[in-house]
């Protein structure tokens, strides 16, 4: 195995909260890679600085062994790391299949003379991006469903559409936030099965996620997160014995 | 089965429709002919602020951007057509070479605009554009010193009309025993750029960048997550609006042979908006009929209001411009109250609207 993202020193202040202090850690390849911690601890802030959402104030990411450029977002998805959203963020107003198709942007290259003109490679290209766009929504169980409105779809749905347009854009690290919250327990085994088969099938995953049960089940080494520090990290069985852990998620007192 | 599968399923009728509309078309100026000469002029004005309302489509349907300077673009192309085609500086280029040039330069305008304002949204974009249409109409107003360049408020006057070789758009003309006068050839000029312009607009819609305009336009933060240059893009909606406006500016100046920064107040850009939004954004058939209606109503309203009121009552009691202005108002009122999306509009923004 080899190092997909090195994280180093990765710090980040909103006035007098640190947000990210000097946070370090490395991500293999093929692996799923859980981020925990209480609210506010700082995932989701380390999923902006990481997706160029946010500006880091100090560290670097090594990304594919280059440093990354994490100056603008869509930089960021051209370098190959894809993100969801902890508060879903889909194009509502589109279709399924389009919201995918949106997907495909940064890996297709056809500008306004090709849209105008229509030639052939145009054409070719367009067909490529539905015949992705339909293999994606079948991949994440959403076949047949293309046509409908990303927003009228039931919220579970709505979280794997998210996921396949995430991975339309050949990702090498996908990054989750919270991908199954709010699901039912039939909604989040079956999301459990989708994330296995993504990680077979070669993408690293990086999950932020409070359902415990299924952080521990699926990942394959955990870092845990508190005020912004990381305090553990480790195969699971070992995080979740950590007294510092404990002690973070039940409180001090009771530990 | 609804409408658009019933046609699927029949090809004749489609293709029937399309010859009746395209011989009605064909025929429709010497109709409009035989009712006076003005009234193929006011149909080729009306087809002229279509071309403007289906540019100004793209920046306000498409990628969702509030620009309340569009016809700025217009007086662009209008300039750089009267410029290098009049008398001015004894510049007469061929129309089909200033044409390409006003619609690069208009371009250009676009995103001079585009550039520091992309960071605004909604009503400060919407500010910053009103402005920037301004400061262009200023700029005609003032170019007449230390150089004379523009003429100032006086305008330019004996434009060149739009030939080729000895063929001129501005005379009259009997061929196969047809008249064709000069806004006759015009109109079937506008009609071939605007049958274009339409085609390029459902291209654009239904591509890539098509999809990442909508996809701004519904999140821009995750429209940048996956990997859309937003910045460039918004740019490229903001140089292709403009250039159609460009292009429309241009024919107008050869269709006058006069203009003045008059032709570019902030009440233009409101009436081409207007007539987006009243048809209904984003959506190109939409906005055709929301344009041809705005500049066809007010001119019904001329041929109308003051004839009508000085056989009833013998004498004018309210201008005609009062009333169409009243008319106006009342039309847009009743609009956002029943049909806030507009007369036709797009799926999309049909459920947007909804949603809120």
């Amino acid at each position: 195995m080899s190092a997909l993202l090195e994280a180093v020193n990765i710090g980040k202040r909103f006035g007098g909260i640190e947000a990210l202090s000097s946070i370090s850690l490395t991500i293999q390849r093929g692996e799923i890679y859980g981020l925990i911690g209480p609210n506010g601890a700082g995932k989701t802030t380390f999923f902006n600085v990481l997706s160029g959402v946010y500006r880091a104030d100090s560290g670097d990411f090594n990304f594919n062994d280059t440093v990354l450029n994490i100056s603008a977002p869509h930089e960021v998805a051209a370098s190959g790391i894809a993100r969801t959203f902890q508060n879903i963020r889909l194009f509502a107003n589109m279709s399924a299949l389009e919201n995918v198709m949106v997907g495909r942007h940064v890996r297709t290259r056809a500008g306004i003379f090709g849209a105008i003109l229509r030639d052939a490679r145009t054409r070719a290209e367009e067909r490529a991006i539905h015949e992705r766009a339909r293999t994606l929504l079948e991949y994440v169980g959403l076949s047949g469903r293309g046509d409908e409105l990303a927003r009228s779809l039931p919220y579970g749905d709505q979280r794997r559409l998210e996921i396949a347009r995430a991975l339309a854009t050949d990702p090498h690290l996908l990054a989750l936030d919270e991908p199954a919250a709010g699901m039912n327990a039939t909604e989040t085994a079956t999301l459990r099965r989708l994330l296995e088969r993504i990680r077979d099938d070669g993408t690293t995953i990086l999950l932020i996620e409070h359902d415990m049960k299924l952080v521990m089940g699926l990942c394959d080494r955990i870092a845990v997160l508190d005020y912004g520090r990381k305090i553990a990290e480790g195969v699971p069985a070992a995080v979740r014995k950590d007294a510092k852990v404990i002690e973070a998620y039940l409180g001090g007192e009771l530990a | 089965m609804n409408l658009a599968q019933r046609l699927k399923s029949n090809p004749a009728a489609v293709w029937g429709g399309i010859a009746l509309v395209a011989c009605a078309l064909l025929a429709l100026p010497f109709v409009l002919a035989m009712a006076g000469t003005t009234w193929v002029r006011v149909t080729n004005l009306a087809i002229l602020f279509t071309l403007l309302a289906l540019g100004l489509n793209i920046v306000v349907g498409f990628a969702g951007l509030l620009d309340l300077g569009y016809i700025a673009f217009y007086g662009v192309g209008a300039y750089v057509y009267a410029l290098l085609a009049s008398p001015q500086f004894n510049l007469h280029l061929p129309f089909w070479i200033i044409l390409p040039i006003g619609a690069l330069a208009a371009c250009v305008f676009g995103v001079l605009l585009g550039a520091p304002t992309l960071k605004l949204r909604g009503d400060y974009l919407a500010i910053v554009t009103l402005g920037f249409g301004e400061i262009v109409r200023i700029f005609f107003n003032n170019m007449s010193q230390p150089v004379n360049i523009t003429n100032g408020p006086q305008g330019i006057s004996r434009i060149d009309p739009f030939s080729i070789g000895s063929f001129s758009f501005s005379q009259n003309e009997v061929i196969l025993g047809l008249q064709f006068s000069g806004p006759i050839k015009y109109y079937y000029l506008l009609l071939l750029v605007l049958i274009a312009v339409i085609v390029i607009n459902l291209r654009l819609e239904d591509s890539r960048i098509g999809r990442a305009w909508q996809a701004i336009r519904e999140d821009e933060v995750a429209a940048q997550a996956m990997g859309i240059n937003t910045t460039r893009i918004k740019l490229l909606a903001f140089a292709m609006g403009a250039s159609f406006g460009g292009v429309a500016g241009g024919m107008f100046a050869a269709m006058q042979g006069f203009i003045s920064p008059e032709s570019f107040v902030l009440v233009e850009s409101v009436m081409v908006l207007a007539m987006v939004v009243l048809g209904g954004m984003g959506n190109i058939w939409g906005v055709i009929v929301g344009a041809l209606l705005l500049s066809f109503v007010p001119e019904l309203l001329r041929h109308t209001v003051d004839p009508l009121q000085r056989s009833l009552f013998g004498h004018l009691i309210v201008e005609p411009e009062v009333v169409r202005m009243l008319l106006f108002g009342l039309a847009l009122m009743l609009m956002m109250l029943f049909r806030p999306a507009g007369l036709w509009p797009s799926r999309v923004r049909r459920r947007e609207l909804a949603e809120k």
